[in-house]
Order: structure tokens, then C-alpha cells, then sequence
């Protein structure tokens, strides 16, 4: 066949192609659309139902008359508390085993073992996570349905977000660095609390900042561990009980009859500005940490 | 004087690349010595068996002996920290670490324990000025590495091993990646240095390896071929192997 009626023929399909190519770009748009559109409706509806009982008294008061009356402030405080409880354990747990499995650890059985500990670990079901911190922390340990004990059930579920997180993130920095850093005389600790732990940071904070945020909203694992159906005080010590965000909007959306809607939708205002609160954190130190970023 | 010598070298990877076959050889002090020959050849690998690099690496075997001033740097027994900081090494590649100018300079020092500013601020000029980099950067030394021309952060590479003052250069194709000018530059450097240091270097090209090799030694896939003052071995080679190398006749 000639150049000329290669060319001819190429021509002819042409508009084929780039039909094919318009529909598969607009599928794929659509797609994008469909992932957005969900969120933006929970969102929208629920600023809707829930701003009008957003006031000061219902952010800093405590719930009345069977919580149908006053504010949320005990569950507002304890959820604070749960979170900052899961990190304190999570946290220097989930990075220093993500440390030790990046760049300490052989590929052999036993590292192989425990990745699937851990992809496991991220399947149980939460629930499940509360019958153990009921056995283990409440029961065994005596700690009691203590904010302690619910921290450190949600621990245990949110460690495999941040070690799977992290040790991407440390896995992310550059073999380079580490082969320079041992060349000019540093040890292997020297070289990644120097280097490799201050490049992964952002990496490991995002991890970290989303792991919380899901233990912020769970139900399940403090239900038998630490929750409180009404309790209508902020709480003294670690080992008390507490109100919490999730389990009050369950209790006031299942279990109060003659609830009114505009506090349910209030609650449930408040709980999603608090998670997507942490979730824009994690966008704004990601975004900044990739700006700076030198490699 | 002989600065290192090794003795009956072989080395071995695990994956089956590149390897060394009882290597013996001596490397001078205070002169440049020149590793060459067709890659995979063992050069890199001698290299980073200096500094036990290869350490880092999946090595299968490696038998033999390098005297360092007549101590075995082999020996499990040997402090390879303190090794290292007496044969530094500067890359193909240049990799910066993500720190400013100066601590780039600084690092080594710090991981020393070195925390003195004038000490460290005395240590960064006078790295640079032996890096030939002095007068390009002085005046930014706190902007990002990352922001140097390639020329330059290879150069601050080689700034950042002399500030640990060793005793040994080991330089793996340093300007491979560099314009003329950049690698002209760091030549220069290196004739300086050499008054002080011991230099091995892996030379990117034949004509690199003619300009600036006191003693040279060619290696043929893992085989230390011949060895001898560069002037004789790039004029007079004995082997026929490495006079069609020189030539040009393969590689």
C-alpha cells in the first residue's frame, strides 16, 4: 500500500478514535462526578437540618430533659479526649513499628507475618474491636469503661492506618539519602531520625491525622469500652466514662423517643465538622510539606 | 608509599552481577589512582569495598584482604562509622541531602557530635574552597543544595566529604552527569587534593581517565587486568586486552 493511502485510511478511522475517545472521557468524568456528588449531598443536607441548632448554648451546655433540651458539650469534650488518647498510643507505637519494618526489619516469614497481621487487623470489624477491649481492657485489666479503655481500644483499630501510612511514607524518601548519609560516617538511627523521619513527617502526619479521624467517628469499639449513654459532666479523669460524639448520635437518634430533629442534625453538624476539621488539617500539612519538598 | 592494598579480592552478589576475581593491588598515596575499563567490570564494587559500602549490598562472598595502612577494613571487628569517615566517597550521581548549602557541609561533622559554630562555620569554608565552590556560594550558603546546578551539588558532595578531613577520596564517576566545564572544575579540585589525600577515581571516560590518572589499573569484567603509572599504561600497555581498550578498539 502507498504512503498516500496509509495516510487515507488513517484519516478515515480518525473519526472513530476521537469519538471513542470523547465517550471515554465523559465516562470517566462521570465517574469523577458520581465519587462527589454523595459527599456534597451528606454535607449540604446536613448543614441544612443541623445549622439552625448550633448555637453557644448548644456547644458549651450539657444535654437536659432526657437530652431533648441543652447542648452537647460532654460529648463534644469527650470525643476531644478519645482522639488525643488514640494518639498518645497509637501514634509512637504505629510509627515505630512502621520504622522497624521499613528500615530495620528482612524481607523473611517473619516480617511477611506480620503484614498480614496487620492488613488483617485493618478487616476486623469494629464492633469486634469492642468485645475485645471489653475482655481485655474493661474486664481483665480492671481499667473499666474508662475514656483509658476506649482509647486504648481504638488504638488497636486505628495502628494498622498509621503503620501502613507511615512506612509508606518512609519507604517514599529516597534510598539515596540513607546511602549518603552511611557513606559521611552515620549509623542507621542517625540516619533516619536526621533524615528520614523528618522527610517522611508529612507523609506520616497525613497517616496519622486520617487514622484519628476515623477513630473520632466510631460507634462500635467505645460502645462497651468507655461511652456513656447520658452522663452530663465533663469528666475528671482518664478513668472515667464519657459522653461521645458517634454513640450520642445514636442514642438521640435510636433510643429517645420524641427526640427533637434539628438536635439530632445538630450533633451529627457537629461530629462531621470535627472529622473533616482534621481531614482538611491533613490536606493543608500534606500540600505545604510537598511544596517544600527537595527531591 | 601504599596508602591501601588489597590482596586477593573476590567478591561476589547474590543476583550474580558484576563481580571481582582476586584482585591484588596497590593504591599510592598522595596521587590520583584511576580505576577503568568497560562497565561491570568491578570498579564500582572495589570502590565501595573500601568504605564497606558494599555492606549495604546483597553480597554473596567476599574473600581477600584490604589493608588500610596495613590494618584489614575487611574484619567483621572493624568500626565501619569510623571507616567511613576516614574514606569518603562521592557518588555518580549527585545527591544533596535535603538541608541548605551549609548543612550539607555540616552533616558529617554533626553526626560527630561536632556542634561548635566557629568550628563548623571555619569547616564549611574551607570544604568549599577546596571543592572549588567557595566563591559560588558564599553568599547563599543558607539557601536549599537542592538549588545548585548539577556542577555545583556535585561539588558540594565532594565539599561535604573533605569536611570530615579523611584520609581517602573515593570518587565513582563523579562527572558523569556534568558539562565540561562543571567536570574541568572538579579535575582541577582534584590535582589540588591530591597533595593531601589519597584519590581513587572511577573515571567516566578513556580521555578523563588519560588526563588525570597518576596510577591506573584496567579491569575486565571482575578481572584486574593490569596496573602501572598512568603514563605507561596509556602509552605502553603490555596486555594486548588493555591496549585495544585504549585504542578504542571495544568498550
Amino acid at each position: 500500500m502507498s504512503a498516500d493511502g496509509r495516510l487515507r485510511r488513517y484519516a478515515a478511522g480518525g473519526g472513530r478514535r476521537i469519538l471513542t475517545q470523547r465517550l471515554g472521557f465523559t465516562l470517566l468524568t462521570l465517574t469523577a462526578v458520581a465519587t462527589v456528588v454523595p459527599i456534597i449531598l451528606v454535607v449540604v443536607y446536613i448543614v441544612i437540618q443541623g445549622a439552625p441548632a448550633i448555637s453557644w448554648e448548644f456547644l458549651s451546655g450539657v444535654p437536659r430533659e432526657g437530652m431533648r433540651q441543652g447542648g452537647i458539650l460532654p460529648a463534644i469534650v469527650g470525643t476531644f479526649y478519645l482522639t488525643l488518647g488514640t494518639a498518645v498510643f497509637s501514634v509512637p507505637l504505629g510509627v515505630a513499628a512502621a520504622v522497624y519494618l521499613a528500615e530495620y526489619a528482612q524481607e523473611n516469614a517473619w516480617t511477611r507475618l506480620i503484614r498480614i497481621a496487620i492488613i488483617n487487623l485493618a478487616g476486623i470489624p469494629s464492633v469486634v474491636y469492642g468485645l475485645f477491649g471489653l475482655g481485655l481492657f474493661v474486664l481483665f485489666l480492671h481499667l473499666g469503661t474508662s475514656i483509658l479503655a476506649a482509647s486504648l481500644t481504638l488504638s488497636i483499630m486505628t495502628l494498622p492506618v498509621i503503620i501502613s501510612a507511615s512506612e509508606e511514607a518512609l519507604r517514599a524518601v529516597p534510598q539515596a539519602f540513607r546511602t549518603v548519609s552511611m557513606s559521611l560516617g552515620g549509623t542507621r538511627w542517625q540516619t533516619i531520625r536526621r533524615i528520614v523521619l523528618p522527610q517522611a513527617l508529612p507523609g506520616i502526619l497525613t497517616g496519622v491525622i486520617l487514622g484519628l479521624e476515623r477513630a473520632a467517628g466510631e460507634t462500635a469499639p467505645i460502645l462497651f469500652t468507655g461511652a456513656a449513654f447520658f452522663l452530663p459532666r465533663l469528666p475528671h479523669s482518664p478513668l472515667d466514662a464519657t459522653m461521645a460524639l458517634p454513640y450520642h448520635l445514636f442514642v438521640i437518634s435510636t433510643q429517645v423517643p420524641e427526640m427533637p430533629i434539628r438536635i439530632q442534625y445538630g450533633t451529627a453538624l457537629v461530629l462531621i465538622a470535627f472529622v473533616l476539621g482534621m481531614n482538611l488539617i491533613a490536606t493543608v500539612v500534606r500540600s505545604r510539606a510537598r511544596a517544600r519538598r527537595q527531591w | 608509599m601504599d596508602k591501601i592494598v588489597v590482596e586477593n579480592l573476590t567478591l561476589q552478589y547474590k543476583d550474580g552481577t558484576e563481580s571481582l576475581r582476586a584482585v591484588t593491588m596497590a593504591i599510592p598515596a598522595n596521587a590520583i589512582t584511576v580505576l577503568f575499563g568497560p562497565a561491570g567490570g568491578g570498579k564500582s564494587s572495589l570502590l565501595r569495598c573500601f568504605n564497606r559500602l558494599n555492606d549495604l549490598a546483597d553480597v554473596q562472598t567476599v574473600s581477600g584482604r584490604i589493608l588500610l595502612d596495613g590494618l584489614n577494613v575487611l574484619d567483621p571487628d572493624v568500626d565501619v562509622v569510623a571507616l567511613r569517615r576516614k574514606i569518603g566517597m562521592v557518588f555518580a550521581r549527585p545527591v544533596v541531602l535535603p538541608f541548605s548549602i551549609r548543612g550539607n557541609v555540616t552533616y558529617g561533622l554533626e553526626l560527630m557530635g561536632e556542634r561548635d559554630a566557629p568550628r563548623l562555620n571555619e569547616a564549611v569554608e574551607h570544604s568549599l574552597r577546596l571543592a572549588a565552590l567557595w566563591d559560588e556560594v558564599y553568599d547563599r550558603l543558607d539557601d536549599p543544595a537542592i538549588a545548585l546546578s548539577g556542577g555545583q551539588q556535585q561539588r558540594l558532595c565532594l565539599a561535604r566529604v573533605l569536611a570530615l578531613q579523611p584520609e581517602v577520596v573515593l570518587l565513582d564517576e563523579p562527572t558523569s552527569g556534568l558539562d565540561p566545564i562543571s567536570t574541568g572544575k572538579v579535575e582541577a579540585a582534584l590535582q589540588e587534593l591530591k597533595k593531601d589525600y589519597t584519590i581513587v577515581l572511577v573515571p567516566h571516560s578513556i580521555q578523563q581517565a588519560g588526563r588525570t590518572a597518576d596510577f591506573a589499573a584496567f579491569f575486565l569484567q571482575g578481572e584486574l587486568v593490569e596496573t602501572g603509572p598512568g603514563k605507561d599504561l596509556f602509552t605502553h600497555p603490555r596486555d594486548q586486552r588493555t591496549e585495544d581498550y585504549v585504542t578504542g578498539r571495544f568498550g
